[in-house]
């Protein structure tokens, strides 16, 4: 009896230790093979772009920007990549496929506030800033690169 | 054969790294995605005009440009390249011309979906 109980402790301990770390670990795995599927598709239409398309290397990124944002903003329109969203976490949030499901997603909601102050407006709910501090920073390193070049 | 393979192995594991990256950020520090993409995207700024992500982003393609990182690094590159070109003019019109496409294409496709879809019931 007395060893049962000991053995019952000794599982719970057990569990306890293992459980936090492999739900973790399953996260992290989730992340990282979603978020890698998004960047080989990248690559791809990258290769794309390069090769059979004769593109600069620029005009290629810039198309893969363009059909990766067409496909996350479709996918997020039809209700797909929320569910990749829960299931990917930071997979599906970190690629610029995020950053346009982020627009699609606060757009939609707030569609019944009208075009102009819904749709129009929420649309740069999460994108606003992040155009903000991204813009923001080209301007200052650019700033500092024009001051370090004068001097 | 084997360089081709090679090429989209580096974007598969880069970009999936840093995805995984941000994945741990959110769990260990409850940061909501607005501040990780923010994050993201001036951390890659900063990496871009250090001089960091661009050899990255020569060596791991997609991997290194496809996460919002690689648009922070494409902010910072245009900027430099402009100031280069243009004096402290380029320092306002680098960033967004090198950007323009994403944006441009996130604005419009954003409204266009969000225009023509209804969004879905909350699964919960």
């Amino acid at each position: 009896m007395n060893q049962q109980a000991k053995k019952n402790q000794w599982y719970l301990e057990l569990v306890q230790k293992l459980t936090p770390k492999s739900e973790l670990g399953k996260c992290l795995l989730r992340s990282f093979w979603v978020g890698g599927v998004i960047c080989f598709l990248g690559q791809c239409l990258l290769m794309t772009g390069t090769g059979p398309m004769i593109l600069s290397r620029e005009d290629a990124a810039a198309f893969t920007s363009i059909v990766l944002v067409f496909l996350a903003s479709l996918l997020t329109g039809v209700g797909v990549y929320d569910r990749i969203g829960k299931y990917a976490g930071g997979g599906s949030i970190v690629p610029i496929t995020g950053f346009a499901n982020s627009i699609v997603s606060c757009a939609m909601e707030y569609r019944r506030e009208g075009l102009v102050m819904g749709v129009g407006a929420r649309l740069f709910q999460i994108a606003g800033p992040v155009l903000v501090y991204g813009i923001g920073s080209s301007v200052v390193i650019g700033l500092i690169a024009w001051v370090v070049e004068v001097l | 054969m084997w360089s081709f393979f090679w090429t989209f192995l580096k974007a598969f594991v880069v970009g999936g790294l840093l995805c995984a990256i941000g994945e741990l950020l959110i769990l260990k520090t409850r940061l909501t995605s607005a501040r990780i993409l923010v994050g993201y995207v001036t951390a890659g700024a900063i990496l871009g005009a250090v001089g960091v992500w661009q050899p990255l982003a020569d060596w791991a393609g997609a991997g290194a440009t496809v996460p919002l990182l690689g648009f922070g690094n494409t902010l910072a590159q245009g900027a430099l390249r402009a100031v280069k070109n243009r004096g402290i003019l380029g320092a306002f019109t680098g960033g967004v011309e090198a950007t323009a496409a994403g944006i441009t294409a996130a604005i419009f496709f954003g409204y266009l979906m969000a225009i023509l879809f209804k969004p879905k019931m909350k699964a919960e």
